[in-house]
C-alpha cells in the first residue's frame, strides 16, 4: 500500500504545477460584456457550427442508436443503480470544488452522502442518503468554483461529444479531470469503472430525455442556435440561483429573471 | 368654444368610464397576492390536466386553452418577432399570433404525457421590475423537482403571464430564438414563415 502510494506522488506534483497553469490560463480570459444580457458572446461561431455538424451526426449515427440500445438491454433497476455509481462517484470533486468555493456546507453534506452511499448504499449503488432525507448533492464543478472566484463566462464554444459550454466552464471541465481525489487513490482498472459508469450515466440521460434531445437537435430551425440559448440561460441559472452566489457581485452575475426585458416596454 | 369643451368633456368622461369597466385589473397596480391567484388557476388547471391522463390530442387542446386564458399571448408573439415586430403589418401580425399559439399549444402539449401523474406547487411571489414573478415546483415522477416560474404583469389591462421559465429557461427567448431562425431560413419573408410555423411543433 505504503510503496505504490510513495510512487504515486510525483503524479500528483505535476498535475497540480497543471492546474496551477491553467487557473493562470483562465483568468486571462476577457471579460465579455455579454453576460449582463441573454445575448449569446459567440466569436468562434462558424468553427462552433462545424463542431454542432459533427456531433449531430455522431448522435444520429452512433449515441442515439446506442443508448436506445443499452437502455432497452439493461434493465431499469440496473440501469439506475450504475447511474448512482457514477454520481457517488463525482462526489469527492464536488467536496474539493465546494471547499474551493469556500462553501463548507455544501463540502459537508456532499461528504456525509458521499460516506453513507458509499458504506450503506453498497459502494453507491443505492441512495440511501436521498432516502433518509439528506440534502441533495450540489452537483457543482471546478468551472462554478471558477464563476465564484469572480471568473467570466468567456465565449460560447461547443466542444466536439461534450457539446454545448463556454470558456470558462471548458477550463473547469478540464481542471475537473483533476479535482477528484479518488484518481489519485485508485490504480487503472479500478479507475476505469468510474469512467464506464460515467458513459453508461451518460447514455441512460441520452435516452431518458430524449424526445427533449431529439426535439432541439432535429426539430428545431436552427439546432446550434437553440442548444447554444438553452445551454446559457440553463447554466446561468444554475450559477446565479446555488448558495455560491453570496460572494458574487450581483451586477456581475445577472438574475435568471432580472436580466429579462419587459417586453411591454417595445 | 363651448361645443369644443363639451366635447373634450365628453371624451374625457367617456375614457374615464371605459378605465372604470377595467377597474378590477387595470387600474388598481398589481399586487403579489394577485400575481398568485393567477398563477394558482393556472397551476391547478394545469394539474387537472395531467392527472386526467387523457390522449395526447386532448392534452394539447387542453394546452392551448389555458395558454390563450392565462397568457398574454399577443405580448409573448410579439416580442418573439424582435425588432422584425415593427415592420410588419397588422394583419401579418394577427396571422403570425394564430400560428403562434398553435404551434406552442402542439410543441408544448404533446409532451404534457410526460408530466402524467406529477404536480406542480406555488411558492413564492416576487415583485421583479415592472412585474411580478412566481415561483413554483414542479414534482414529476422518476424525477428531481426543478423550478417553475411565471412572469405576470398587468399592462395588458389584465392580468396574465408573458413567460414561463423553467430552470433558468424563458419560453419567450427560446421561442424568439427559433422563430429568428425560422425567419432568417426563408429570408425573412414573414408569410412564409408563417406557413412554416403553422406546420411546426
Amino acid at each position: 500500500m505504503l510503496p505504490s502510494n510513495l510512487k504515486l506522488l510525483s503524479k500528483p506534483v505535476s498535475r497540480v504545477a497543471a492546474l496551477v497553469g491553467l487557473i493562470l490560463l483562465a483568468a486571462c480570459a476577457k471579460p465579455d460584456p455579454a453576460q449582463t444580457t441573454q445575448e449569446a458572446f459567440d466569436p468562434y461561431e462558424g468553427q462552433n457550427r462545424e463542431v454542432h455538424q459533427f456531433n449531430r451526426r455522431l448522435d444520429r449515427a452512433l449515441v442515439r442508436p446506442l443508448a436506445k440500445g443499452y437502455t432497452s438491454v439493461v434493465p431499469d433497476d440496473i440501469e439506475n443503480a450504475i447511474v448512482r455509481f457514477a454520481v457517488n462517484l463525482s462526489l469527492p470533486s464536488d467536496v474539493v470544488n465546494n471547499v474551493l468555493q469556500l462553501n463548507m456546507r455544501g463540502a459537508i453534506e456532499d461528504a456525509a452522502r458521499f460516506v453513507v452511499n458509499t458504506t450503506v448504499g453498497l459502494g453507491g449503488f443505492f441512495d440511501p442518503a436521498s432516502e433518509m432525507g439528506m440534502a441533495a448533492g450540489t452537483n457543482t464543478d471546478f468551472g462554478e468554483t471558477l464563476h465564484v472566484w469572480g471568473g467570466r463566462e468567456g465565449a460560447y464554444v461547443e466542444l466536439p461529444i461534450l457539446g454545448p459550454s463556454t470558456e470558462r466552464d471548458t477550463w473547469g471541465m478540464a481542471v475537473d479531470l483533476f479535482t477528484n481525489p479518488l484518481t489519485y487513490i485508485l490504480e487503472s482498472p479500478e479507475s476505469f469503472a468510474g469512467t464506464a459508469a460515467g458513459v453508461s450515466a451518460g447514455l441512460s440521460k441520452r435516452e431518458k430525455f430524449g424526445d427533449t434531445i431529439d426535439s432541439i437537435l432535429y426539430e428545431s430551425a436552427d439546432s446550434y442556435a437553440q442548444s447554444r440559448s438553452l445551454y446559457l440561460q440553463n447554466r446561468r441559472f444554475e450559477l446565479g440561483g446555488t448558495a455560491g452566489n453570496t460572494y458574487v457581485d450581483p451586477y456581475d452575475a445577472p438574475a435568471t429573471s432580472g436580466s429579462l426585458e419587459d417586453p411591454y416596454d417595445q | 368654444m363651448t361645443s369644443n369643451l363639451s366635447r373634450r368633456h365628453f371624451i374625457t368622461t367617456g375614457l374615464a368610464f371605459s378605465g372604470l369597466a377595467a377597474m378590477p385589473s387595470g387600474v388598481l397596480a398589481l399586487t403579489d397576492a394577485r400575481a398568485r391567484t393567477l398563477v394558482d388557476a393556472v397551476v391547478s388547471d394545469i394539474n387537472r390536466v395531467i392527472a386526467s391522463g387523457k390522449p395526447v390530442s386532448v392534452m394539447i387542446s387542453d394546452f392551448e386553452r389555458i395558454f390563450t386564458r392565462y397568457a398574454d399571448v399577443n405580448i409573448i408573439a410579439r416580442s418573439t418577432l424582435g425588432a422584425d415586430a415593427n415592420r410588419i403589418s397588422s394583419s401579418q401580425m394577427a396571422a403570425f399570433t394564430k400560428a403562434f399559439r398553435g404551434y406552442i399549444a402542439r410543441k408544448y402539449g404533446k409532451r404534457f404525457n410526460e408530466f402524467v401523474g406529477g404536480r406542480i406547487e406555488v411558492n413564492t411571489v416576487k415583485a421583479v421590475k415592472s412585474w411580478h414573478e412566481v415561483k413554483s415546483t414542479a414534482y414529476l415522477r422518476g424525477e428531481s423537482p426543478f423550478e417553475v416560474s411565471f412572469l405576470v404583469s398587468d399592462r395588458s389591462g389584465k392580468d396574465l403571464f408573458f413567460d414561463m421559465i423553467i430552470e433558468g429557461i424563458s419560453m419567450r427567448l427560446s421561442e424568439r430564438t427559433e422563430v429568428g431562425a425560422m425567419l432568417d431560413r426563408r429570408n425573412g419573408d414573414i408569410n412564409a414563415m408563417i406557413a412554416d410555423l403553422k406546420k411546426a411543433g
